[in-house]
């Protein structure tokens, strides 16, 4: 935003109006400007100002937690633990990735963290039993296949075809027996997350029911089918190696850095076209100087962060454990493909109006309906992947697996990361922060034997708390503008 | 005179018992600001959403251009080039003036949205319209007054050679300046060709800027008179009471009606 804070009155005067008109001199003076380093400075003042945090409340949040335990334990800031922090929290930072899209609408899905839990255990289930229909009662697995086909034909008519698509995958794994392979169960995890997400998405777009009714029931029912897909047994996933790898086993040296040059090369890339393209164009354009001291930035962190991950940090000398984490690289990608969705497709942008004016959005000829299905089955289908990744990092599927304060951790990384829970507002970067705010909390308190677990869920709570201040005193002075 | 562009003949909608519109007949002309005036509970919004298509309507006939139309949705009526204003904006907060002005429209390309040609053609429409008062294109709608609101709305409307445009009190809760602006931006939309209905309940706007005034009363029209031809007095009176003089509804039909 380039706009100085007085043409932003509301209510102008006759004599602020002028101002307004003189500034522009010409028409759009202001329009085809080139926004330097000062520029994006001074507007990112004025956007804290106006009531826009963005990303600086998590950043300076995880600093000073990152501070405080560094000075609670020595090993806090050990490359060791660094490195057990992705595998631990990439569970919530993929759940909170699914929430992005619930919470720019305005609504809440509280049966995420279940759902993943359902998923990961009909997967364990399917490979423990060399395929699910061995694994679990027939009533339950017809039952089971039954409600996937529905939910694909329901998602055929609210038009989510890509749902649809998925949903049919894992039909297709569980009637080719596929699904006693790890990688292909759980794949059918996650299309089993999306046929819930348009049973949900179609309770609230089409029946109308509120999306905390409707999800706080399914939360509590989808508790009751893990048991039965378990059969009431916990199943372990250690053994299976892809699984367990996902939360502990790293990238290899070579593509760890492959990984971050292809990400900050395609940023750098990205922006430095976008900026040289608009400006020959005669559009509104950040200066070289900005995009390079941006993409600099990013570089120095992602290399940074690579080449510390490249470095063995084993304390047992028997073996190297070295690379970027596959819980920090998958979670990133996501977020990338998620920031790219919402950034650059018209299904994004359609997302963030609902979000913003569901009525202005409808009167522009957006089918909301399908937009509100689409984000439910996206936040299902990451709740499941996430609850893929708990299951990982707990070392098997137990007979709780995504139940308590799972979703709740989501729910607060979003909003920690600067997600605003009343819609419109929110970026999957924010899950992303969030879910390290989140992580390093129990981690770095779980270094001191001194300080009990008891204070962990209580310093999680405060901070949420802090989060949601900031979020709604930046509202109030939105408004209040 | 030219032929009305829109017209609708013995227009019939109820909800349930109320029966809201009585044989309506309404036309709008090309280069025309027409004022819809009545009292609140008159049938002015309902006859707007009928048009738009958010209403469905139970008997009567719409004609595009002298050949008859069904406005099932809100696509159907922009798809012939009707656009709405409406008094409550319909911009989304969180999103940029162009984000706005292309919301439901985006130019895309292989899928992706082409940001930079939007820019370019918000800042164009907004120019066409002489419109100075937006420093950017790329500001929040957040960050706008509300004269520049609705003159971003307005501007929405006619960006997509749009034929006649619905304005639903576009002056209320504006300040003077801003009330001349978006006034004088009307009475540009209506010289560049286009059907300009106005809907509003103030007589200086309306005798200002309109060139014939439809008045309803409970339902029914009770006059179309010319601006210039009549005073805000008989406005006034064919709004509150159904007739005035020799204009307006029968006696008959006004104490029915009662």
């Amino acid at each position: 935003m380039t706009e100085t804070p007085d043409s932003g009155a509301p209510g102008t005067t006759p004599a602020a109006t002028t101002t307004t008109v003189e500034r522009s001199s010409g028409s759009f003076a202001l329009d085809i400007d080139r926004r330097d380093l000062s520029d994006a400075v001074r507007g990112y003042v004025n956007r804290l100002r106006s009531g826009d945090p963005g990303a600086l409340p998590s950043v300076l949040g995880l600093i000073i937690l990152g501070l405080i335990f560094s000075q609670v334990s020595s090993r806090f800031l050990s490359r060791n633990n660094i490195g057990n922090l992705p595998g631990q929290g990439a569970y919530i930072a993929i759940i909170a990735l699914g929430l992005v899209f619930v919470l720019l609408l305005g609504e809440i899905d509280l049966s995420a963290g279940t759902t993943g839990g359902m998923c990961a255990g009909f997967a364990a289930q399917a490979i423990f039993s060399n395929g699910l229909h061995k694994g679990i009662s027939g009533g339950l697995f017809w039952i089971l296949i039954g409600s996937m086909i529905a939910a694909a034909v329901l998602a055929v008519w609210l038009k989510a075809y890509t749902g649809a698509a998925m949903i049919v995958i894992g039909l297709l794994i569980v009637a080719t027996g596929l699904d006693k392979h790890v990688v292909f169960a759980l794949v059918f995890a996650v299309s089993i997350g999306s046929a819930v997400g348009v049973f949900t998405g179609y309770m609230v777009a089409k029946i109308g029911i509120p999306s905390f009714i409707v999800t706080l029931a399914l939360f509590l029912a989808w508790q009751g089918v893990l048991l039965f897909a378990l059969n009431s047994q916990p199943i372990g996933v250690n053994n299976y190696s892809f699984w367990y790898g996902l939360a502990h086993n790293n990238m290899s040296v070579a593509w760890s850095w492959v990984y971050t040059i292809v990400v900050v090369g395609g940023y750098a890339l990205y922006t430095i076209v976008k900026s040289l393209r608009a400006q020959r164009a005669g559009l509104a354009a950040d200066t070289m100087q900005l995009v390079l001291v941006r993409a600099g930035v990013i570089a120095i962190v992602g290399l940074g962060v690579t080449f510390l991950a490249n470095q063995n940090r084993n304390p047992n000398p028997n073996f190297k454990i070295q690379g970027l984490p596959w819980a920090a690289t998958i979670p990133v990608t996501l977020m990338i493909i998620c920031t790219i969705g919402l950034s650059k497709t018209t299904w994004g942008r359609h997302l963030f109006a609902t979000g913003g004016n569901a009525e202005a959005a409808r009167r522009a000829g957006i089918d909301v309906d399908h937009i509100r299905v689409t984000a439910f089955v996206l936040c299902s289908s990451f709740g499941a992947l996430g609850g893929v990744f708990l299951a990982s990092n707990t070392g098997g599927a137990q007979l709780d697996l995504g139940a308590g304060n799972i979703l709740l951790f989501g729910v607060a990384a979003a909003v920690i990361g600067g997600v605003s829970l009343f819609g419109g507002r929110g970026k999957p970067r924010d899950a992303i922060i969030g879910a390290l705010v989140i992580v390093i909390i129990p981690n770095g308190i779980g270094l001191k034997p001194s300080l009990g677990a008891q204070w962990q869920n209580i310093a999680t709570g405060a901070v949420l708390l802090v989060a949601a201040a900031v979020d709604a005193l930046s509202r109030r002075r939105a408004r209040g503008r | 005179m030219s032929d009305p562009i829109l017209e609708l003949r013995k227009l019939n909608k109820s909800f349930g018992p109320v029966h809201v519109l009585h044989d309506v007949d309404f036309s709008v002309y090309p280069g025309e600001v027409t004022a819809l005036v009545g009292d609140n509970g008159a049938g002015k919004s309902t006859l707007v959403k009928c048009i738009a298509g958010i209403n469905s309507i139970d008997s009567g006939e719409i004609l595009w251009e002298g050949k008859p139309v069904t406005l099932a949705d809100p696509r159907a009526a922009a798809a012939l080039g009707i656009e709405f204003v409406y008094q409550d904006l319909a911009l989304a907060d969180n999103l940029d003036i162009t984000q706005n002005m292309f919301l439901g429209r985006e130019i895309s390309r292989f899928g992706f949205m082409n940001d930079g040609k939007m820019e370019a053609k918000a800042r164009e429409a907004l120019a066409s319209l002489s419109v100075r008062t937006v420093s950017s294109v790329r500001q929040l709608v957040s960050s706008l007054s509300g004269g520049q609101r609705q003159t971003v709305a307005i501007a929405k409307a006619v960006l997509w050679n749009s034929r006649v445009v619905f304005l639903d009190e576009p002056t209320a809760a504006l300040g003077v300046a801003q009330t001349r602006q978006v006034l004088d931006l009307v009475r540009r939309l209506a010289d560049q060709g286009l059907g300009v209905v106005l809907i509003s309940h103030n007589m200086n706007d309306v005798m200002e800027v309109a060139d014939r005034v439809a008045a309803l009363y409970l339902g029914r029209i009770a006059a179309e008179v010319f601006t210039k031809e009549s005073s805000t007095t008989q406005i006034v009176e064919l709004i509150t009471a159904g007739r005035s003089g020799d204009v307006g509804l029968a006696p008959a039909t006004v104490n029915e009606s009662i």
